[in-house]
């Protein structure tokens, strides 16, 4: 019971220890001081800068284009590289997987630099399309992980029946493959979708002049601009946030 | 069976050659580079040299290296003693507590990573409201200060990776039979005993994973020294950023890039090798069932 009562304690310090700088932002957000340890009034002025900042929207702008794009290609070949990782066993698969597993546990600083050196030995100039190409690349493992997580619990005699009773390929894929494996495909999305609108290392390196995103332009407002209006962003983006994850949650006890 | 073989190469094709072109070849280009002389106007030289390793043999770097491997393994063990007990809380907890924690655990870590690691900065500043609790404790002297040191970067790397270190370990104990150290207890071992020889050794996959995902990370951290470090917190990926993007040589920024992607290969062989092992089991299951 002791000892209950200590992993308790511990739990509910790490909570705290969670959610103290979110909080922190959340407050100062609303604090008309520039400085975060004076109380200053309340005030909505850090959101009516943020309204009025065009590099901002202009980077949101460019963070949705790459998030929606390289969202939806890794979706379409992580699938494809679940479904043969999953069904097939041979050498060439096997290499596969070594491809697809590398690039989830190698530091984004490493992926950033090899793509931006590959980039230059190809003469190609850095620009939003490579930056999209970069995160198709990492997104595309975490896709795959998620469709092969899915595809553990897959009936295969589903389609042996199907295929039995005389059904086409098209048929099979429509009303077999696709529903079945929706939910996997929609995680394995949500997961590329909130890597791709995070990632600022792999953007940084492979990013060129006004093609910044989102976590480009925070980084420069933190390093020379004004940081409460971070704040104010940060907490419309905590908002956000929680509609997603409600929704998510919707999702998936729904599927349970 | 249902397809194929052309029909198995046109699925396998799309993101196998992505993976070649966009991972495997770059990853080669920085090792080749690495030997390459720099080009005065930052770009590639012609001729090979060892030039671009003679950063490793100065003091001044080694002194980086030997923070960086040295905070990537405190960082590592702070996870794993601080995140054990929050993962055997959770795996122990009804269903929906277990759920509920999980989400708790995960959303502050859908905001940004940098407004974060910010938000840590405005904690830590001097005019914040730490160190005005500190300087009152009597703990620091009126100009210290909590920001841009070793101890700085620790912690926001402790924060940020702490969660990577709880999932693993809460997948792993979930599974793991509590009876086991009841057996154990009956049988006359001590609670330090079953801890150390039953609990550990049972659930030594999710520690084994949350190792990898909290040590090979922290060392290619870059923002978190970069934003909280300072001249004192300054680790490899700092070293490698500042020769990318300062001092315009990249042979010498591969040179270090190399070194990481050595000191990344090493567990990660391990890694994969062990994927591959469940992999099997999972595979035989599946025959053994007649799935497959």
């Amino acid at each position: 019971m002791k000892k209950n009562k200590f992993i308790f304690i511990v739990t509910i310090l790490v909570l705290m220890f969670f959610y103290l700088p979110i909080i922190v932002l959340v407050v100062n957000s609303f604090n008309s001081s520039r400085f975060g340890s004076v109380w200053g009034g309340f005030s909505f002025k850090w959101y009516e800068k943020l309204f009025s900042d065009r590099n901002i929207w202009q980077s949101v702008k460019n963070t949705l284009i790459v998030a929606g794009v390289s969202t939806s290609v890794s979706m379409v070949l992580g699938t494809l590289s679940g479904y043969v990782l999953f069904r097939y066993k041979t050498g060439i698969q096997k290499a596969h997987n070594v491809l697809i597993t590398i690039p989830l546990i190698i530091p984004d600083i490493l992926m950033g630099m090899s793509l931006l050196l590959f980039f230059i030995a190809l003469k190609i100039k850095l620009s939003l399309f490579t930056v999209v190409l970069g995160h198709i690349t990492f997104c595309l493992s975490y896709v795959t992980v998620t469709v092969l997580a899915r595809l553990q619990d897959f009936d295969f005699n589903i389609v042996e029946a199907a295929q039995d009773l005389g059904a086409s390929a098209g048929d099979i894929l429509k009303k077999i493959y696709l529903p079945l494996l929706a939910p996997g495909l929609i995680s394995g999305g949500m997961l590329a979708l909130t890597l791709s609108l995070d990632d600022f290392i792999i953007t940084f390196f492979t990013a060129g002049p006004g093609s910044s995103t989102l976590p480009l332009q925070i980084y420069s407002m933190i390093k020379f601009g004004t940081p409460p209006v971070i704040n104010a962003l940060s907490t419309l983006f905590l908002l956000i946030t929680f509609l997603i994850a409600l929704i998510y949650q919707r999702i998936n006890t729904r599927r349970t | 069976m249902n397809f194929k073989r052309a029909n198995v190469l046109k699925l396998t094709i799309p993101s196998f050659l992505w993976l070649i072109i966009f991972f495997l070849i770059p990853t080669v280009i920085v090792v080749v580079i690495s030997f390459r002389n720099a080009d005065v106007s930052g770009g590639i030289g012609a001729g090979w040299s060892l030039h671009g390793f003679s950063d490793i043999m100065s003091v001044s770097f080694l002194v980086i290296l030997w923070r960086t491997v040295k905070l990537s393994l405190i960082t590592t063990i702070f996870c794993l003693v601080i995140g054990m007990p929050v993962a055997i809380y959770m795996a122990k907890a009804d269903e929906k507590i277990q759920n509920l924690l999980l989400l708790l655990i995960v959303i502050p870590f859908w905001t940004n990573f940098l407004i974060r690691v910010y938000a840590w900065k405005v904690i830590l500043h001097p005019e914040g409201l730490l160190k005005k609790l500190f300087f009152i404790a009597g703990m620091i002297p009126e100009n210290g200060t909590l920001l841009y040191n070793e101890s700085s970067v620790l912690l926001v790397l402790v924060y940020t990776y702490l969660p990577f270190a709880i999932l693993p370990l809460y997948t792993a104990i979930e599974k793991f039979d509590f009876k086991l150290i009841e057996a154990a207890r009956d049988l006359g071992s001590g609670p330090v005993y079953s801890f150390f020889r039953v609990f550990l050794p049972g659930i030594s996959q999710g520690i084994i994973s949350a190792v990898m995902v909290v040590f090979i990370p922290a060392l290619g951290s870059y923002v978190i020294p970069d934003m909280v470090g300072g001249p004192g917190g300054e680790m490899l990926g700092n070293k490698i950023a500042q020769r990318v993007f300062i001092d315009r040589n990249l042979p010498k920024g591969s040179a270090l890039a190399t070194l990481l992607i050595l000191a990344v290969i090493l567990p990660g062989i391990i890694r994969v090798f062990m994927k591959r092992t469940n992999f099997k089991t999972v595979l035989f299951r599946q025959k053994k069932s007649g799935a497959v």
